[in-house]
């Protein structure tokens, strides 16, 4: 963590405080969360290019597990593509969420498009937390270097759970699952500092369980719109 | 060299899932982007999308505790939401330090495993 460096932070610099920003806590508990998607990749019959190839077409945990268990069980193509889609719907919001800090960096658009390719929990999380302090016109690149960082990480630790699978003992793999929502739940509270994203983190965990078992897959969906409305709505009436 | 089931072995399973994973994946992001763009960060619309990406990620957090799969879900629940909330409180007693959070949450997960079964 180098502190307000007197020269102007050039775009290689900004790409590797990205980079290394990404082996610091949060990605870390992610890497150990990564071991068991590498053994369950393993387990439902993937190749080790296969299980490598999912968090590089996909950069999404979640997803990637859902993707990898419909092909196991042979599921059709268009259930799995819908399946995945589902959970991918909360990238959208997020996307938005981050865009704000990924502008203004004078290049062209595209490159936008290529840098939300790393939206997903983790890096979106440390993105809102260390983006406001890189100056506007490095903000995409740094990202891109955070999601270079995380590809690495998060392909180098598929492919230790890939070779790990069975030697580690069930609870010290249960361990290393539980680190990954709990980092996110942590972090996330961390960095909202509206009353409304504070209410809303609470409407998630409190409408999350009867969204799940009354309609599974459209779950996290109706969470967020319900639970993020009334967050928003109830976060207006406190502060006017 | 594919162990895998019908379409998912055609071109050594990376074609379907390149289909089933980047094209179902990736449009939202792009969507997001497009939208984002052109929305005032400070706007009402911008502070309720935030709200809504938050407590979709509140839930998605939530779902993995509550209903685990694989290894996590052969701890019992009482275990796992208690050590939940020790991390919680860990967090908050020490600043709102997430090493500290993360820490206590897992040990007490393991120390409870052992202890309440």
């Amino acid at each position: 963590m180098s502190e307000a460096p007197p020269q102007p932070l050039t775009h290689a610099r900004a790409f590797w405080r990205g980079t290394l920003a990404m082996f610091g806590v949060p990605a870390l508990v992610l890497y150990a969360g990564i071991l068991g998607y590498g053994a369950f990749a393993r387990e439902v019959g993937l190749t080790l290019g296969q299980a490598l190839a999912l968090p590089i077409f996909l950069q999404a945990l979640p997803a990637q597990v859902v993707l990898a268990d419909h092909a196991a069980r042979g599921a059709s193509l268009a259930a799995a593509a819908l399946a995945v889609s589902l959970t991918a719907v909360r990238f959208l919001p997020m996307t938005v969420v981050l865009m704000p800090w990924l502008k203004g960096h004078g290049g062209p658009r595209w490159h936008e498009l290529l840098a939300v390719h790393f939206v997903a929990v983790t890096v979106w999380i440390e993105g809102l937390r260390r983006l406001p302090a890189v100056p506007a016109e490095v903000r995409l690149v740094c990202y891109l270097g955070m999601g270079m960082g995380i590809l690495a990480g998060t392909l180098v630790s598929t492919a230790l759970g890939y070779f790990a699978a069975g030697t580690v003992p069930q609870w010290m793999a249960a361990a290393l699952l539980f680190t990954m929502p709990l980092t996110f739940l942590l972090a996330m509270i961390e960095t909202a500092r509206a009353r409304s994203d504070q209410l809303a983190i609470v409407a998630g965990i409190v409408l999350a369980p009867p969204a799940y078992i009354w309609l599974p897959g459209f779950d996290l969906l109706i969470t967020g719109l319900v639970g993020g409305t009334l967050a928003w709505v109830l976060g207006r009436r406190r502060t006017s | 060299m594919s162990a895998l089931p019908g379409v998912w072995g055609m071109w050594g399973g990376y074609l379907p899932f390149f289909v089933a994973g980047f094209l179902a994946c990736e449009p939202w992001r792009w969507a997001g982007a497009l939208i984002g763009r052109d929305l005032d960060p400070n706007g009402e619309v911008f502070i309720w999308v935030r709200a809504v990406s938050s407590a979709i990620v509140a839930g998605l957090v939530t779902r993995l505790v509550a209903f685990p799969t694989g290894a996590l879900a052969s701890i019992s629940a009482p275990t796992r939401y208690g050590a939940a909330l020790i991390g919680i409180g860990a967090f908050f007693a020490f600043r709102k330090n997430l090493g500290v959070g993360v820490v206590a949450g897992t040990l007490a997960l393991i120390v409870g495993h052992f202890t309440l079964g």
